[in-house]
């Protein structure tokens, strides 16, 4: 059986929008991906505990509250903490373009932000889980 | 490779969730951890709860969880959801009725995708329970994807079935009586402050009696619970328990728990020997030619089957 990608999906802070975060997620799935959603309303917390139990190859994070600057970087610390640093973490929503190196330089591989296709998305977690999977020898 | 069990045995939840990965993608190093962690199981309390889609499954193992938690009893659950047919993708929403308890360190929640197994359960349900048992939770809730009449796989798997059913579905209840009526050790009737409930209630009250009675002498109960406000949900934790004990009282639990290991042995069996034929048939004129006689309807597909086992299957005597 090959390995299958599969993704953490989740809504970090207050933040209600799930239509953005839906279509991403049918997208993923129709993709052959194993699309986990965890809700709205998410901690650093509640993310980096679901994406270690889930032992997730991706984990997608969203918000369009503003909350990203104080949210993502704390996922990635926590997931460097309990050692399961291993993952992709790309992020999307509402992101200022001067945020973005910001993102990138605290562990964010990619960010994806408004009127980005989800074809592009696809793309971008198959061609790095072909480049892990050829590293690996799987 | 055993440095990986052993941190599961620990309770890291960084490898145990690795080495279940692992388990889901066939990969070899997840049958050596397997081979060190199956000796450590056998502690947990395997539950398994289902019942049809829309039934309130998750919300109830949601409120399953919390009570167990003030009971003091850490919880593995396994929340299976089924792959798409057409992509082999899946979307797993099950976490998002259990939010509350994402960052209690007593409690591991698995999402699985079916991947094209039938039964209502992922390939990789059982040897995760052995996971979760031998990482140290004291309970294994496993909650299968929305089942019709004929996904008892289940029932193998746990010590003890929970069959949760819905007011309103009584022409279901008909359709179920053959199958899952027959598994169950618990019944719920969930959503039970809905209308229409009593009605259920006495339906499946008259099932339960026409249902043949099971030979370790126990009566399954029946339950009203309403998930989201947790009514009930302390009576069927205690039912729960009280299964439990009748399983250890009658040598049930060891019979249980020898039967899980024989249904797995049985289960690995049957998928590495037609996985070996297959691949040693995979490409050879013989399978070919058959292939081709019976689309052309020369030979039967029985005759087929049989004359590639005569090939490829070297008689022991």
């Amino acid at each position: 059986m090959a390995r299958r990608t599969r993704v953490l999906l989740a809504k970090l802070g207050l933040d209600a929008h799930t239509i953005g975060v839906t279509v991403v997620a049918q997208a993923l799935r129709d993709a052959g991906m194993e699309v986990i959603y965890s809700g709205l309303k998410q901690t650093a917390e509640m993310v980096a505990n679901a994406a270690i139990q889930e032992d997730v190859d991706v984990v997608g994070v969203s918000s369009l509250s503003a909350a990203h600057m104080h949210h993502f970087p704390k996922v990635i610390e926590i997931l460097r903490e309990r050692g399961a640093d291993d993952k992709l973490i790309i992020c999307g929503g509402v992101i200022p373009e001067e945020d973005v190196v910001t993102l990138q330089a605290a562990g964010v591989d990619r960010v994806f932000t408004m009127g980005t296709e989800t074809s592009a998305i696809i793309r971008y977690i198959e061609e790095r889980m072909a480049e892990r999977n050829a590293a690996d020898g799987a | 490779m055993s440095d990986i069990a052993e941190r599961v045995l620990d309770g890291c939840q960084v490898s145990a969730a690795r080495v279940i990965r692992w388990l889901e993608d066939a990969e070899g190093r997840g049958v050596s951890a397997m081979k060190t962690l199956h000796r450590h199981s056998g502690r947990a309390h395997i539950i398994g709860i289902t019942g049809p889609p829309g039934a309130g499954k998750s919300t109830l193992v949601d409120a399953v969880i919390a009570e167990f938690r003030t009971r003091g009893l850490s919880v593995g659950v396994i929340a299976i959801d089924p792959s798409s047919p057409f992509s082999g993708g899946a979307i797993l929403g099950d976490r998002v009725r259990m939010q509350r308890h994402a960052t209690d360190p007593g409690v591991f929640i698995r999402s699985m995708a079916t991947r094209g197994q039938l039964g209502g359960l992922a390939r990789a349900t059982f040897e995760t329970s052995v996971v979760l048992d031998a990482m140290g939770q004291d309970v294994v809730v496993i909650e299968t994807v929305g089942v019709g009449q004929d996904e008892l796989d289940i029932a193998a798997l746990a010590h003890t079935t929970v069959v949760v059913n819905v007011p309103g579905f009584g022409d279901e209840i008909q359709a179920l009586k053959a199958g899952i009526l027959e598994v169950g050790e618990l019944f719920v009737l969930n959503k039970s402050d809905l209308q229409g409930a009593d009605q259920t209630e006495k339906q499946l009250i008259l099932m339960l009696h026409l249902r043949r009675q099971a030979e370790d002498g126990w009566e399954p109960p029946l339950l009203r619970t309403v998930g989201p406000t947790g009514e009930g949900v302390c009576e069927l934790v205690d039912a729960l328990a009280r299964h439990r004990a009748h399983l250890e009282a009658t040598d049930g639990l060891a019979r249980a728990v020898a039967d899980r290991s024989e249904h797995l042995f049985r289960e690995l069996l049957r998928e590495h020997a037609s996985e070996r034929l297959l691949s040693m048939a995979a490409s050879s004129a013989e399978l070919n030619g058959l292939v081709d006689a019976v689309r052309s309807r020369a030979l039967d597909p029985h005759t087929a089957a049989q004359r590639l086992l005569d090939t490829f299957v070297v008689a022991r005597e």
